[in-house]
Formats: structure tokens, sequence, C-alpha cells
């Protein structure tokens, strides 16, 4: 055994030392909107990584509903690393298959979150409703788009975000309940996914407001022009943290461990800082946080830990099957 | 010329197709299905009932397997129709037309869910026409029979609701009906009718007793497949039918509903109960086929 730790950190130190230039290949298991800060991201990466050890990196890229990806990679994808929508999904790949150990969110700094995002809503152009806060979104004969928390990362944010803010207004769980629900009967269409919701929104025309990832907010207005929607931020909304990991089981077997951890740490850098913030996730860095902080909107964020106790216990409360969700929809 | 040797079959090697055909069917079918049955094996039989029972799901099957009947019924008359046309008339297109029935073979069913959602959906093209026309029709149906919920029945909108669904269903399915009567019609000789016409039947009895019975085996499986696929049909409803729960949601959204909470076995249970159900529909269609040919040819 130590003999073959000895020989593995031999061929790293070779390979880290340049002695020959190797091409690698990793795979990148990520959700729906990330596709762009990815393919942004991956080429600095593998410009950085090449000047460093003068290996070639090529990141492939998989996107897909968060849970379905990480179902993905927990029935054999052989994903180098994950950058999912939420830190349940990533959980799972602990739970479910040991892929990662338990404490995996501690390995990498805030919670594993290099950039952060939130939930805003997205109206059509002059905000015919004049809808400003969650409050304005319960009123009757307001039609609002969201995606079923069941199936999708996304809605779970939604969710816990008009939660959040009901419980803060209000006080009780019990009012917050009484809040969801009635948010959740001005919801005609309840999509599988996030991209599903924004078309069923923006390409069918349904529905006064869509509940939907800042950054997917400002890419529908990049895509379809301010002309068409605009965005409007509640006064208090939730402290979104798409989690990053590397899969052990998987770079272990495949050898890539120092490079996928690299990828992930060079998340962090001002580099990587500022690819997040161009494509419209919040960063973490404060340098990189100022440069665009005319870009993103000051609110008030909560954050799971502090109101839901973390996800696990979020997703057992709310989202498991006989949960306050499900209770929500009983007749 | 009927000698006992008659009854052996032309084609030699009857052990070693038929070794070859059980491991094909094993390798394809039995062994996939069985892996759904042994999941569900792990589950108590308290929780196997609590996943298969629960309010929700129980809406799910009554909305799945009543739509898909319905949906199937509707192909059977309809692709009786169209079957009919393509066989006995020539017209220009009639190429074309009978290559378009094949297309929901083809097509990726996400595709047709986006397609059919675009064209009937409120701002679509279809849609604006109809979907005031079918709220209008319900609005009427709740005056003359206010005992009956019309809406939360029949669906308030096309895209985004019940209709959707069984839009879908009937976009998927149609295919089965046509050409499983196809052969069938084409081999029914127009002399027949004329004979029958020649004996004094009326247009009506021609149909009803010589064309038919003719063809009610065939329609009755075309019918069986249309059936059988809507059952089992995902990706162009969830694009549709606006998922909401008790209302609009297909039993094969729950079952990936429950995939998407890493429950497998909830998921599976699901699924098996639908093998099952399925299994059994499909087995007394079979029946009745036999039956109606048994019956129709004395």
């Amino acid at each position: 055994m130590k003999s073959k730790a000895v020989l593995i950190s031999l061929l790293a130190l070779a390979a880290v030392s340049g002695a020959a230039a190797k091409s690698i290949e990793l795979l990148n298991v990520s959700y729906d909107p990330t596709r762009e800060l990815y393919v942004d991201y991956n080429k600095a990466f593998a410009a950085y990584w090449k000047a460093k050890t003068g290996d070639d990196v090529t990141v492939k890229q998989s996107h897909g509903g968060s849970g379905k990806q990480a179902r993905g990679v927990i029935d054999g994808l052989q994903a180098d690393v994950v950058t999912l929508a939420l830190a349940a999904d990533v959980d799972a790949l602990y739970d479910v298959a040991k892929l990662i150990p338990q404490d995996w969110q501690k390995r990498l700094p805030q919670n594993s979150t290099p950039y952060t995002s939130t939930i805003v809503f997205l109206v059509r152009k002059g905000n015919p409703l004049g809808l400003k806060d969650w409050d304005d979104l319960v009123k009757p004969g307001v039609s609002i788009i969201t995606p079923n928390p069941k199936t999708s990362g996304g809605a779970r944010w939604n969710y816990l975000a008009a939660w959040a803010y009901a419980k803060h207004k209000q006080g009780s769980d019990d009012a917050a309940k009484a809040f969801v629900a009635a948010l959740y009967k001005n919801v005609p269409v309840l999509d599988s996914g996030a991209r599903g919701a924004t078309t069923t929104f923006v390409q069918r025309g349904i529905g006064d407001v869509l509940l939907a990832w800042e950054n997917e907010a400002f890419l529908a207005l990049k895509e379809f022009g301010t002309d068409k929607f605009e965005i409007v931020v509640p006064s208090l909304s939730i402290l979104a943290e798409p989690p990053v990991s590397i899969v052990d089981k998987v770079v272990k077997k495949k050898g890539t461990e120092t490079v996928a951890r690299a990828y992930l740490e060079y998340l962090y850098s001002a580099e990587g800082q500022d690819i997040a913030g161009r494509n419209f996730y919040r960063p973490r860095d404060p340098a990189a946080a100022a440069k665009y902080a005319s870009v993103f909107p000051q609110l008030q964020l909560v954050t799971i830990d502090a109101e839901f106790g973390g996800w696990a216990k979020a997703q057992k409360t709310h989202f498991a099957d006989g949960g306050v969700f499900d209770q929500i929809y009983q007749k | 010329m009927s000698s006992p040797r008659a009854s052996r079959s032309v084609l030699p090697g009857f052990g070693l197709s038929l070794g070859f055909t059980l491991i094909y069917l094993s390798l394809i079918v039995l062994i996939p299905l069985s892996a759904a049955f042994i999941k569900t094996a792990g589950m108590s039989w308290a929780d196997f009932v609590a996943a298969v029972t629960s309010p929700r799901v129980l809406a799910s099957y009554r909305l799945s397997f009543g739509v898909s009947l319905i949906a199937a019924m509707v192909n059977g008359f309809f692709g009786l129709i169209l079957a009919w046309v393509l066989v006995r008339y020539t017209f220009p297109g009639r190429r074309v037309v009978d290559a378009l029935v094949d297309l929901p073979f083809a097509l990726p069913t996400a595709v047709a869910g986006i397609a059919l959602t675009a064209i009937y959906s409120k701002n679509g093209w279809a849609g604006q026409w109809l979907e005031p026309l079918w709220a209008r029709g319900i609005h009427q149906l709740s005056v003359l029979v206010p005992a009956v919920d019309w809406e939360n029945w029949l669906g308030g909108k096309l895209a985004f609701d019940r209709p959707g669904i069984f839009l879908a269903l009937t976009f998927v399915g149609l295919p089965f009906v046509v050409r499983t009567l196809q052969p069938v019609l084409a081999d029914l000789e127009p002399e027949l009718e004329e004979a029958a016409a020649t004996l004094g039947a009326n247009r009506w009895q021609t149909m009803t007793r010589v064309i038919l019975p003719e063809l009610m085996p065939a329609l009755i499986t075309g019918f069986a497949l249309a059936f059988a696929r809507a059952l089992g049909e995902y990706g162009s409803v969830v694009f549709i039918a606006g998922n909401m729960p008790q209302h609009s949601e297909i039993t094969p959204l729950l079952i990936i509903t429950k995939l998407e909470q890493y429950d497998y076995r909830g998921a599976t249970a699901i699924a098996v109960v639908m093998l099952v159900a399925s299994f059994v529909l499909l087995l007394l269609i079979n029946l009745l086929q036999k039956w109606s040919r048994r019956y129709y040819r004395i």
C-alpha cells in the first residue's frame, strides 16, 4: 500500500513538474442554467492549467435537471466534479451511493459554494399588475409560473424563499404555510424543470410572473430583450447556494484528483470569481462582488441553514412525500 | 391432400428457434421487468401499499387509465376512417398522407409535446381560437348540468390541462390503429360489399354486418396497442399537461417524481402496479379479441 502511495505521488510530482505534457479530460456534471458559465470558465481553467503544468485539460459538460444529474452520477456516470443546484442533490451522492465523504461540504470555503444566486421575479414589460413583493403574488387573479419543487431544484429555492418571506413578516410556521398554499393556488402550470417553466412563461405567454433564478432572469432579459420583460426584486429572498464537489470515487479511479481539485479551487480565484459575476452569478470574493455591485440589486438574503436548519431538514419537512408541499395540495 | 404430415412445420429447428426466442425475450423484456419486481421486494407490504395507494397516486391512476382509454377509443374510430380512406381511395398526395401516419412513431415524443403545446396553448395559432371556444363549451355544460364540476373533470383549458393530455396521447397512439387495420382492409375484397348490396343490404347493414365483423379483431388489436402506448407515454405529456397534483398528473410523472427524490423503491412500486394493471388489461383485450374472432366468424 505504502509503496503504491509513494509511486502515485511520484507520478503526480512528475506530472506537475511538466516532465511530459499530458492531456486530461474531466467531466463536470452540472444543472441547467450553468451552461454559459462553465463554457467560459472551462476555457479560462484550461489556459491556467496549461500555464501551470503544461498539461492540456478539456472539460466536458453535462447539463440537466439537478436531481436527474445527481441520479446519473449515482447510477454510474463518471463525473469528476459535480456542480449542482442544491446541497441536497450532492448529499444524495453520499446517502445513496457513498461516492463522497459525508462532510464534503466542509472541504472548500463557504459551504463549497464559490458563487451564489437568489430568487427574483421576472414580469412582463411595464409590470402591468404592479407586482413589487411576495405579498402581491398571493392576490387573487395573479398567475405565477414556477416548476414543481418535487422535480426541480430551482423550484425548491422558490418555495423556500416564499416561505422565508412569510415567516419573517408574519412570524409563525402556520402563517407561512397558509401563505405558500395561497401562492401555489395561483400557479396554473407546474413544469417539471426550471427551463420548462421559463419556456412556458416566455414562449407560451402563460402567467404574469415567473419565479426564477436571478441568473436565469438576466439571461432571459439578454436573450429576449429588455423590451419584453423586466426583473422585479422582492424585499427578501433566499441566498441560493449551488455547491460544488469532486466525486472522490471517480477521481481516485481515473487518477484525476489533483486536477479536479484545482478545477474547483480555481473557481474561488480572482479570474474564476470574475467569470461568475460576468455570467450573472453573485461572486463570493469581495473585490469581484464590488465590481458587479451595480448589476446585482441589494436585498435581504436569508440562508437555508439559519432559516430551515439545512437542506436535509428542509427536504424532509417540506418536499418529502406527505411533507408540507403535498399537504397544501390535499383536498 | 391433407396427410398427417401436413401438421409438421415447413421450417425445421423448432427447438433452436424457441430457445433463441426465450433468451431474446428474457434479455429484452423479462429481466428488466423482473428488476422492478426485485427492487420492490425490498419493501415491506405496508410500505408498498402506502406507496401505491396515496391519494395523489390513486388520482394519477384514474387519470392515466381514463385518458388513455378515451384516447385509444377515439383513435379506434378515426383510425378506422383514416385507414379506410388510405386503402380504398386513390387521390393525389395519398402516399404523403400515408407516410404522415408514421410520423408519431418516429418523432421523439418530447418534440411532439413541445409542438402540441406551442400550437394549442392560448397564444398558439390553433389555441388562440380553440381555447375560448373550449372554455365557452365547458361553461355551457356547467349551466346545463350544474351538478357536475365539468371544469374540473374536463379541464378548463386545452394546453396545460387534461385536454392537452388527451391530445398528446391521441397523437402517439394513432399509427398503431391505422397500421393494424390497413393490411386487413386491403385484404377485404370490395366484392363482399357488392355481394351484400345485391342481396339487398343497405349501407348501414353492409357496414355493421359485413365489414365491421371482419375488421373487429384487427380493430381491437390496434386499440390495445394504442392504449398500451398511451399508458406508458411520458415525454410528450409532461410538456402539455400542466402537471397539477391530483388533477393533471399522469402516473409516469409520479414515478419520475419519486426518482427525483431518490425514492427508488417507491418509484418501482408504482411501476409494478402499472405493469400488472397493464398486463391484466392487455390480457383481457386479447381474450376479447379472440372471442370476437370466434363470435363473428361462426
